[in-house]
């Protein structure tokens, strides 16, 4: 069977002969414009004089728009219509778009964008969390509380307490391929979009509305990203929109990416986020209860913030039992970028604040992180599967009221709620608390899939954790310059998008006359693989190889009404999808060609090729031929819907996962104590993918999340100064990791068992959850920074050697 | 009068305006769209292209930051030119599918490239080779597998082709004598500096590892221009028992090649610098006339007493090198004169440079110490010290050698020594560091030095789990 097998990626010999097309590489017409935005230099205020003159009359110059241009300015936003294409004459960050030049060339365009002279009045930007929480300047009606148990109680009557802060900064995504998109005009007003999009449906939604035309007007393909992470579920509107409003406007192709520059400065990145933490415990570390603050910032327009800052309190338990908490979070409305979605989507932040907690309690009671980690670990699942779900202990609220048609984009949770809902619940904090019962989370799920206990085990076993700890503690003892840390980190991270409705998806399969098989779903591939791993769902279903299935584009007009492929949800959406798809077909089959093989329907097997039953058999390709013969439709659509989820986001309650996928990862690190440089120097990796239907995909999707999580909380600095703009703009700025950043010594490992949910052949999903076995760094550097004297380093992320050397030197009470 | 060069092996003669890059042309005008624009800044490596000199030579060169003028006389190899001419897969291009070293694809083509230039070079070192090559999906892992896997594979007849042609004189001098090429590709420094003198408002190009972004990302127009890289007179590096003169248009590779045998730290510096398609394109020439104060190669030649040659038609001047930074963006340069060659004298090796940066690889120095420290019977004698990214210019620690000088070189002696610093420097905070942290790294560096000597782990590069 072909679902399990190590294949390589789909296009792996296309990408290592260049041969493999991206959005910039799709010939174009000889008339083709192309696109620049020309880019507000100041953090807020309004646009008292524009003048573009310079820039029309620039060479290659075929037309420039601004706001003024339009009698509705399009709305770039995933649902909140507060992200105009072009400044309305207000700026609200440094990177603005606020007008477009269309040229005859990519250079063209961004010469003559340099060229306007544009004059503001400038207000005070509001930056900090500080300037937000005193300014108001906030999104909703006030933070949202989530929470178990009684808090305060459970904090008052602890033996011990401890409180602290920690700040992790943003990130940005730096997909490799930056921003693209390329719109092909019609007859009759029709628009085709190409797109470096993770969600094309919302990028059809958008570009019709921009059009004024309705979604059959304009479809969508997308044939791959050169990376997403995240980066591209809303970012990709601005380009798509603003290319077809050229391409109606002038009639002409038109084509817009973004300098890499440009990408930095337009587009949102990964929330930043102070965590504020007060825990109460006791001699062993056990928790009686932790009471989070999240801060998050997210930029000028509210994007996918209010999802993101909910998954972050979503994991702000991340592997660990709480007997109470409260995770009050604030979201808060600044003047940067609009930050968004990022592999993880604020899992990773929120799980960062409770590991930080972890750190702390172990570093105050002197005793072994690993060890206060796993006493406060959820109960092991129990091998037979069963039990209350969240739904079942909560009655959630229904019928969210849906008034605009912005539904496909996880931002649509603020209008799903309706305006009158917070008001409902009675403002945020009357909700009542869920009980304090054990293996339930804050938000009222039942965890009763927990496999981290055992798999812990494992893997401290086989890294060696306590004879490495042992050593390390030796080095540290012996050597006055460098320091050593180590760390083993869990994760526990919740699979399925929070916005219920999203948890869909569609395929359509076609078997052609000779046996091939043409297959297109609604997930999009950006290198994690989806594609493969759903023709092997396909060729297993069919019982032939891979080859006999062809790849085909993501596109609007053959599967519709897509959710973005995020949330790790791809394969699990779109294999049930496609399986769904190939079962009707292959029922067909089997109904056409039972007489022949002296069979019922029910007994036909597709396997090796052949379509058999009852010792009898014939080819495949035999049996379609026959099907077809038959006047038997050999083309069906498959649809799946995720059970079992319900998720009332505003209470905080309900069950909002399907499941949840598990790992950890062991890390040693070095660290220089005279200027903070730093290194990884091994980790292990134990990581659950249920039963993978790709090994190596997965494996892939480990190591490369892995590293990217690291980089997130070491390397990667963003830097915006004290007027609002971004200093580190480029990778000469921003560093990622590179080639020898990787850990040296690096053994990553799957774990050995099938999903207790009925997923699509028991996998589980991979492309969020190994980010965070980054975090396993950040706390060896903190375990080594602890080795330079008695007080609580108190390291803030990212980990760089700045951060590190002020963390030594509060370690030594400095 | 066009540049000719040899593009997958087939001969060109092109006439285009002179900054415009590889990359463009590449993809623009011949629709080769393999070739990737990650940044256009010569940082990701996604453009990496294998260039070959007349000798023979193939290097790894950021295509974003190439301009076409550079190219006149040498051939180029795409990624569409990396395997065979029947289709046949590099031995890279292989073991990076049976490895799983592409998953978003869009670096790969830059990889399969640096890749394969340095499975045709023998090099094994895959993380420096790799260096310049940024990958957002793999972690890497499997790209280096891949790379080890391939290593012992025989280089295929076609990766050699490129050097066999410009050897039978492909796009060389005809017969008939030498050809003419545009007025700005001299072929000799009197050529040069007989063109400057009479152009001297012309922007030089060495290797456009810096020039190329004034184009790429400040859409500069820089017209007139001289291309410096057929020069050959201003490059190599010439050594006798007493001096070392290093051609302006030496490159940093080849600089750090020379001086591993001789200063081994300068060498790790040196490794750690841009990455292999920069060094390859930069020179230490363009190095120390940019000016920059955050150039990592003035500080070290500083450390070891340079001296520059500068030269302005025929006539020369040489200075310390540490006159010729004036100020933030001003040197001691005259209008139409141009950097010729740095020398340093040979020497016992006491030199140890330091360079701090948010990420090892391929990161512009915060700060880049360099220390050349004599002791004897325990005392210091001598030191010359000289930082990096600590002011506006590279600069001599002047008031940290004098406090050192005479002082026993304990842990106590250098202590004091440290305290010299504030009187030397009052770095700036940017989004590189804090001027605090600055400082502290600056002192930590003045103890590293101590404690390598003294015998203790300093280099976290050095540790293995």
């Amino acid at each position: 069977m072909s679902v399990a097998k190590p294949l390589p990626h789909d296009a792996a010999a296309l990408h290592v002969t260049g041969a493999a097309r991206y959005v910039d590489d799709i010939p174009v017409p000889g008339d083709c414009v192309h696109l620049a935005f020309g880019l507000a230099t100041i953090a807020r205020g309004r646009i008292t004089a524009m003048d573009l003159a310079p820039v029309r009359a620039a060479a290659g110059v075929v037309a420039v728009l601004s706001g003024e241009d339009f009698d509705v300015i399009p709305d770039c936003s995933p649902s909140a219509h507060d992200e105009p294409l072009l400044s309305d004459g207000r700026v609200h960050y440094v990177g603005q778009p606020i007008f477009l030049v269309v040229a005859e060339s990519h250079l063209a365009a961004r010469k003559a964008a340099a060229l306007a002279k544009v004059e503001y009045a400038e207000d005070t930007p509001i930056l900090s969390v500080e300037e937000a929480l005193a300014a108001g300047s906030i999104f909703e009606d006030g933070p949202r509380i989530y929470g178990k148990g009684d808090i305060e109680a459970a904090l008052a009557s602890a033996p011990h307490r401890v409180e602290g802060r920690i700040e992790v900064g943003a990130q940005e995504h730096f997909y490799l391929e930056g921003q693209s998109a390329l719109a092909l005009p019609q007859e009759g007003g029709d628009m085709i979009v190409h797109s470096s999009s993770q969600h094309p449906t919302e990028i059809q939604h958008k570009v019709a509305d921009a059009l004024g035309r309705p979604m059959h007007a304009v479809r969508v393909e997308v044939r791959r990203m050169g990376g997403g992470f995240g980066g591209k579920e809303s970012q990709g509107n601005h380009l798509a929109i603003a290319c077809a409003v050229a391409a109606a406007r002038t009639g002409r192709p038109a084509k817009m990416r973004y300098d890499r520059d440009d990408d930095f400065l337009v587009t949102g990145k990964r929330h930043d986020i102070r965590v504020d933490y007060r825990a109460g415990f006791d001699d062993d570390g056990r928790l009686t209860g932790v009471d989070f603050t999240h801060y998050m910032r997210c930029g000028w327009s509210m994007d996918l913030s209010l999802p993101v800052a909910d998954r972050a309190m979503l994991h702000a338990d991340n592997a660990y039992d709480l007997p109470a908490a409260r995770i009050t979070s604030h979201r808060l409305k600044t003047n940067h970028q609009s930050a968004t979605a990022f592999r993880g989507f604020g899992g990773p932040q929120g799980m960062v604040g409770i590991e930080r907690v972890m750190d702390h309690i172990a570093h105050t009671l002197g005793r072994d992180p690993l060890k206060v980690r796993r006493v406060n670990y959820y109960p092991e699942a129990r091998v037979e599967s069963a039990g209350a779900s969240g739904r079942d202990i909560f009655e959630t609220e229904k019928g969210h009221r849906l008034e605009t048609a912005d539904l496909a984009g996880r931002g649509s949770v603020k209008v799903a709620d309706g305006t009158g809902r917070g008001a409902r619940f009675g403002g945020a904090h009357s909700q009542k608390p869920v009980p304090s019962r054990e293996g339930l989370t804050p938000y009222g799920m039942a965890v009763e899939d927990f496999i981290l206990g055992g798999l812990t085990a494992q893997l401290a076993e086989s890294c060696d954790y306590a004879g490495r700890r042992a050593a390390i503690a030796g080095w540290n003892a012996k050597e006055p310059v460098l320091k050593r840390g180590l760390a083993l980190t869990p994760v526990k991270f919740g699979i399925s998008f929070t916005l219920t409705h999203l948890n869909q998806a569609g395929a359509l399969v076609h078997v052609y006359q000779d046996g091939s098989i043409h297959m297109n779903h609604g997930g999009t591939e950006m290198g994690q693989g989806l594609f493969q791993k759903v023709a092997q769902v396909a060729a297993s279903r069919f019982g032939v190889g891979v080859e006999r299935v062809k790849i085909t584009a993501t596109d609007t007009g053959k599967v519709p009404n897509t959710s973005a492929t995020a949330a790790s949800s791809g394969s699990d959406l779109n294999g049930m999808a496609v399986k769904a798809a190939c079962d009707t077909i292959r029922e067909r089959i089997a109904e056409v060609v039972a007489p022949e093989l002296q069979a019922e329907p029910s007994q036909v097997v597709f396997e090796g090729g052949m379509v058999r039953a009852n010792g009898a058999e014939m080819a495949f390709e035999d049996a379609v031929t026959r099907t077809y013969m038959a006047r038997v439709s050999l083309s069906a659509t498959g649809f799946y819907a995720t059970p079992k989820i319900e998720w009332d986001r505003i209470a905080g309650k309900g069950r909002p996962f399907f499941y949840f996928a598990y790992g950890a990862a062991c890390s040693e690190v070095v660290i220089d104590t005279l200027t903070g440089e730093n290194r990884i120097l091994r980790t292990d990796i134990l990581h659950d993918c249920g039963a993978s239907l790709n090994p190596a995909l997965d494996i892939g999707q480990i190591e490369g999340g892995f590293v990217q999580g690291a980089g997130w909380l070491t390397t990667e600095d963003l830097v915006w100064d004290g007027k609002g703009r971004l200093r580190t703009h480029a990778p000469s700025t921003y560093k990622i990791p590179a080639c020898s950043d990787r850990p040296p010594v690096f053994n990553v490992a799957l774990w050995d068992g099938a999903n207790r949910e009925e997923t699509i052949y028991r996998s589980k999903a991979v492309g969020e959850p190994p980010l965070m076995l980054g975090i396993s760094v950040l706390m060896a550097l903190s375990d080594a920074c602890a080795a330079c004297g008695p007080a609580y380093p108190d390291l803030q992320a990212p980990a760089t050697p700045e951060a590190v050397l002020a963390a030594v030197d509060r370690a030594r009470g400095a | 009068m066009g540049i000719r060069f040899l593009l997958n092996g087939e001969p060109q003669d092109v006439s285009v305006s002179p900054t415009v890059t590889l990359l463009d042309w590449l993809r623009e005008t011949r629709h080769l769209t393999g070739t990737k624009e990650g940044c256009n800044e010569g940082d990701c490596g996604a453009c990496t292209v294998m260039v070959t000199d007349p000798d023979g030579t193939a290097r790894a060169l950021n295509a974003c930051i190439l301009f076409l003028p550079q190219l006149d006389g040498r051939a180029v190899r795409t990624v569409e030119g990396i395997a065979g001419p029947d289709c046949t897969l590099h031995p890279v291009q292989r073991a990076m599918v049976n490895h799983h070293g592409s998953q978003c694809g869009f670096c790969t083509p830059g990889f399969i490239v640096s890749m394969a230039v340095a499975h045709r070079n023998g090099r094994r070192d895959h993380d420096d080779q790799l260096a310049g090559n940024l990958c957002r999906c793999t972690g890497y892992a499997p790209i280096v597998r891949a790379a080890e896997a391939a290593a012992d594979a025989a280089v295929p007849a076609w990766m050699r082709a490129d050097a066999e042609a410009l050897a039978r004189g492909a796009v060389g001098e005809p017969a008939a004598g030498p050809r003419d090429r545009p007025p700005y590709i001299p072929t000799s420094a009197d050529a040069l500096a007989a063109w400057y003198a009479a152009n001297p408002e012309a922007t030089l190009i060495a290797g456009a590892t810096d020039v190329g972004l004034w184009v790429t990302k400040g859409l500069r127009d820089l017209a007139p221009v001289a291309f410096l890289n057929q020069c050959s007179d201003l490059k190599g590096i010439v050594a006798d028992s007493e001096t070392i003169r290093v051609g302006a248009m030496t490159s940093v590779a080849e600089f750090g090649a020379f001086i591993a045998d001789r200063h081994p730290s300068l060498a790790e510096l040196i490794r750690r610098y841009g990455s292999v398609q920069v060094r390859n394109a930069a020179t230490i020439g363009g190095n120390i006339a940019n000016g920059s104060p955050i150039g990592d190669s003035p500080p070290a030649l500083i450390a070891l007493g340079a001296t520059l040659h500068l030269r302005k038609g025929d006539a020369r001047r040489s200075l310390p090198l540490e006159e010729f930074f004036l100020d933030y963006g001003k040197q001691d340069r005259a209008p139409g004169e141009f950097v010729e060659a740095v020398s340093f004298p040979v020497q016992p090796d006491t030199l140890a440079c330091y360079k701090l940066s948010k990420r090892f690889d391929q990161d512009i120095s915060a700060v880049c110490g360099c220390f050349n420290v004599s002791v004897e019977d325990g005392v210091v004698t001598a030191a010359r010290i000289a930082f990096g990214g600590m002011a506006g210019v590279p600069k001599r620690a002047g008031a940290v050698e004098a406090a050192l000088v005479g002082l026993p070189w304990s842990e106590a002696g250098v202590m004091k020594a440290q305290a010299a610093l504030a009187d030397d420097f009052q770095p700036l905070s940017d989004m590189r560091a804090s001027a605090a942290y600055r400082m502290r790294a600056a002192e930590g560096m003045l103890m590293r030095y101590f404690h390598e000597q003294a015998g203790s782990a300093t280099d976290v590069l050095a540790v293995r789990a």
